[in-house]
């Protein structure tokens, strides 16, 4: 009933994402490509609890909590450091080093 | 209490239940007195401090003026028992203005003199109570008590127990009654030292461990007493130890004594590999079972030796004890002549029978002993400082002991032992009595001269006429005149051992291919020209010291006189001893007496071993022959007298400072063969070179500083810096990072 396509969905939607992640420097569009991973994956338990039953789904429900959190989190912190610097460029926000 | 019932159980032993219960408490006492003088000495420590300036400075001040200034005697002696080396000399005394600011005499000397030389009294009274109850007992074998269990783990059980029998006693009777003797003398001769609680207090803590040594029950406890001595030794040596020539003193006899223990310690470990025990009554019985004449037993004896080389200064290791004279006199006398020294030939008829299974460790033992006899009295000839004399001479008589029990003649070795205690600490008392009256002298008159050089005495005799007269006993003595006691005693081993000559188990031996016989005469023929030099160096000392014109000085002249009563009466004591101490082993020719009374008292502690060297009959010489033999002997001392007393012109001796430096072979006796050097450029220099170069600058700079310490800071460092480039701070790396380090293990895992 579809799975393994909708497991390629999730794929690619992953790979976008991380490609996403390694290649931006914006940190929202960053938050995004997270985003777009988190929600590859959660497909992907959806597709899998066809096949094994609704724990798939649970997982989706509380990935989707902790996303929310995150975000809300992630996105304070990115105001606060575009309040603080007047750039969300990741490669001039590099403070924390050895 | 506990200990009284088990003994009265096992019941059988005659002595259990008598005096001899008490014999723990014979070392107690002088360890009492080591704690109550130590006390006393700290105390004064703390008070001697700068806490009084004003008294300092007053002081200080007197000494700003012309020598004469310390003619009243309110400074120590500290000088009185350096080496008194010139050129050290001068700046020496200017030391001791600053040194020795303290008081005349030590503020609780008083009771320091009661205590002192009480303890030891009192050890030697209930020694004599024990000496007495085992006399009346006399039993074959030796009574044991057992303090408490010391160490017990594994296999390994050590009491720490004590053991009474003919042996021990005897050695006790001699440490504490002679102790006792130079204890009352040290009252005297320390008297104005700063140092007079201490110097008390380390005395007594020697006896202590000797005590220890000589009447412990096994190997270990044995070693205590052993390296406890050897401690006191040091501590004493460098008593004064601001001079820098003494401390080194010091450390030179405790080092070249570790020399020595090692070879102790291995030969307690063989032992107890292979006999299961360290008790003397368990390894006298575990030895039987060892193969006679095999090299396990023959290694066991010849590492004891090696410790018994290192504690009585034999050859290679006898080069501490005439540095050993850097201490105080009465030290010498006691620890360097008549006690500690002796342990190791205590040691070896303690374990006779392990010898008596070995005869080539025996004749090790004996020609060890003759050429350390033969060696040290020839450099005795030639030294000018009167303690070196008697130290050589101890080395030689030492030489003379192991002789005897090296040819298993183990009572001959304990009496030359016993009557050398008497006569040498006479000599020493006696000259430590000399050095002090000379001493003091110098001292009136401000003069920086040797105390100790002979060249600087001469004509003594009028002015200390006791002195001389009980010197020239014990020189009769050491020189093997009859009736003295060191006649009958050298004799006795001189006899020995050329009765050992055939039949006996040592005559059939080869020692690295020489026949045990030839190699027993050439010990007899050494030990007969040891005693010809013995009788010329000591004849030549006296004739020295105390006859021909006096050279001490015009000015100090009148400033000699005898030693005080305290001083004297000791030597009176040792003197009536070394007269009559043959009486305890007269010779079997001999008419009356208690013949060989000693020979027959030790007969359960060392006469099995005897005997089986001997292959079980008594050794016994024609009475012609022993005539013979003590002929010779005599003949030889008078020789050696007479070849003194007509050769050496004291007349024509001129004091130290103006003696010309003697050449050639002279010159080589007065430089002890250059041992000292030859054994600094083989051994010294080598170790510290290489202590210096490999094991400072190789392994502590190098490898433990450099390698480990630094090496491992350097390599945190390392790791450290490359972490920190990793962490760049840019997130895209990281991700980066992370995405490879991903890909790398799914990679792995499907590859798999």
């Amino acid at each position: 009933m579809m799975v393994a396509e909708a497991l390629a969905l999730s794929a690619v939607l992953f790979c976008i994402g991380v490609v996403g992640v390694l290649t931006r420097r914006n940190a929202i569009i960053i938050f995004m490509c997270v985003e777009l991973m988190l929600n590859a994956v959660n497909l992907s338990f959806v597709a899998f609890s066809r096949m094994y039953g609704a724990t798939g789904q649970v997982f989706v429900v509380f990935v989707m909590t902790v996303a929310a959190a995150e975000a809300a989190v992630g996105l304070a912190i990115i105001i606060s450091i575009f309040r603080h610097r007047q750039t969300v460029d990741l490669s001039n926000i590099n403070l924390l080093k050895g | 209490m506990l200990l009284l019932q088990e003994a009265a159980a096992a019941g059988a032993h005659p002595l259990a239940g008598s005096i001899a219960e008490w014999i723990w408490l014979v070392p107690i006492l002088p360890l009492l007195g080591f704690v109550i003088n130590g006390l006393l000495s700290l105390t004064s420590v703390a008070k001697t401090g700068p806490s009084n300036p004003s008294a300092f400075h007053a002081h200080h001040d007197g000494h700003g003026h012309a020598d004469g200034a310390h003619a009243d005697g309110a400074h120590a002696h500290g000088a009185l028992g350096t080496n008194g080396h010139d050129e050290h000399h001068q700046d020496h005394h200017q030391d001791h203005h600053d040194e020795h600011h303290a008081p005349v005499r030590h503020r609780y000397a008083g009771l320091v003199s009661i205590v002192g030389p009480a303890v030891l009294a009192a050890a030697f009274g209930l020694t004599s109570a024990i000496f007495v109850a085992l006399l009346g007992a006399h039993p074959e074998t030796p009574f044991v008590t057992t303090m408490f269990s010391w160490i017990a783990t594994g296999d390994l059980h050590i009491d720490a127990a004590f053991q009474v029998d003919q042996l021990s006693m005897v050695m006790a009777m001699v440490i504490t009654g002679v102790g006792t003797l130079i204890h009352v003398f040290s009252v005297g001769y320390m008297q104005d030292d700063p140092g007079y609680p201490r110097y008390f207090a380390y005395l007594n803590l020697f006896v202590f461990f000797m005590l220890v040594l000589v009447l412990g029950a096994n190997y270990p406890l044995l070693f205590v007493g052993w390296e406890g001595v050897g401690l006191c030794s040091y501590l004493l040596i460098g008593f004064w130890f601001t001079e820098k020539a003494n401390a080194d003193a010091g450390k030179k006899a405790f080092i070249v004594n570790r020399i020595g223990d090692f070879g102790f310690l291995v030969a307690m470990f063989l032992l107890f590999a292979n006999v299961q025990s360290l008790d003397f009554a368990g390894v006298n019985a575990g030895a039987l079972e060892l193969v006679s004449g095999g090299a396990l037993v023959t290694a066991i004896c010849l590492f004891m030796f090696l410790g018994c080389a290192g504690k009585s200064a034999q050859i290679p290791l006898y080069i501490w004890l005439p540095d050993a004279m850097a201490g105080p006199t009465p030290v010498s006398a006691l620890i360097h002549a008549a006690t500690m020294v002796t342990a190791g030939v205590y040691l070896i008829a303690r374990s006779a029978v392990l010898f008596s299974l070995a005869p080539v460790a025996s004749l090790t033992v004996a020609l060890v002993g003759a050429l350390t006899a033969l060696f040290a009295a020839t450099i005795g000839l030639k030294q000018w400082d009167i303690k070196k004399v008697l130290a050589y001479s101890t080395v030689s008589q030492l030489g003379y002991m192991f002789i005897g029990v090296g040819v298993g003649a183990y009572s001959a070795g304990i009496f030359h032992l016993i009557t050398h205690a008497f006569f040498k600490a006479l000599l020493f008392l006696g000259s430590g009595s000399v050095i002090y009256v000379m001493h003091q002298a110098y001292h009136h008159t401000g003069n920086h001269d040797d105390a100790q050089d002979m060249r600087n005495m001469g004509g003594l005799r009028k002015f200390m006429p006791i002195t001389f007269g009980l010197m020239w006993i014990a020189t009769l003595a050491i020189a093997g005149i009859p009736p003295f006691a060191g006649f009958f005693s050298k004799d006795e081993i001189l006899g020995a051992v050329y009765a050992r000559t055939h039949e006996s188990t040592l005559a059939s031996a080869t020692w690295f291919g020489i026949p045990g016989s030839v190699l027993l005469f050439a010990v007899y023929a050494m030990g007969l020209a040891a005693a010809l030099l013995t009788a010329i160096y000591m004849t030549r000392m006296m004739l020295y010291t105390f006859h021909g014109p006096n050279r001490t000085g015009e000015k100090e002249r009148g400033h000699l006189r005898e030693a005080p009563w305290v001083m004297t009466a000791p030597l009176i004591v040792l003197g009536v001893a070394s007269v009559a101490g043959g009486w305890l082993n007269l010779p079997t020719f001999f008419p009356a007496g208690p013949i060989q009374a000693l020979h027959h008292w030790l007969e359960p502690v060392t006469g099995s071993a005897a005997l089986r060297i001997t292959n079980g009959a008594e050794a016994h010489l024609e009475h012609t022959t022993e005539y013979m033999l003590v002929g010779i002997a005599i003949a030889i001392a008078v020789f050696g007298m007479s070849i003194a007393l007509t050769r050496l012109k004291p007349a024509s001796l001129v004091s130290k400072a103006q003696s010309p430096a003697s050449e050639g072979f002279e010159r080589i006796l007065e430089e002890k063969y250059f041992v000292d050097e030859a054994y600094d450029r083989a051994v010294v220099q080598p170790i510290i070179g290489v202590s210096r170069s490999v094991l400072w600058k190789g392994m502590d700079v190098g490898l433990i500083d450099g390698l480990f310490v630094n090496g491992s800071a350097y390599l945190a460092r390392g790791i450290g810096w490359v972490g920190s480039r990793l962490q760049s701070g840019q997130v895209g790396t990281y991700a980066w990072v992370l995405i490879i380090g991903v890909v790398a293990v799914l990679g792995a895992f499907s590859l798999r």
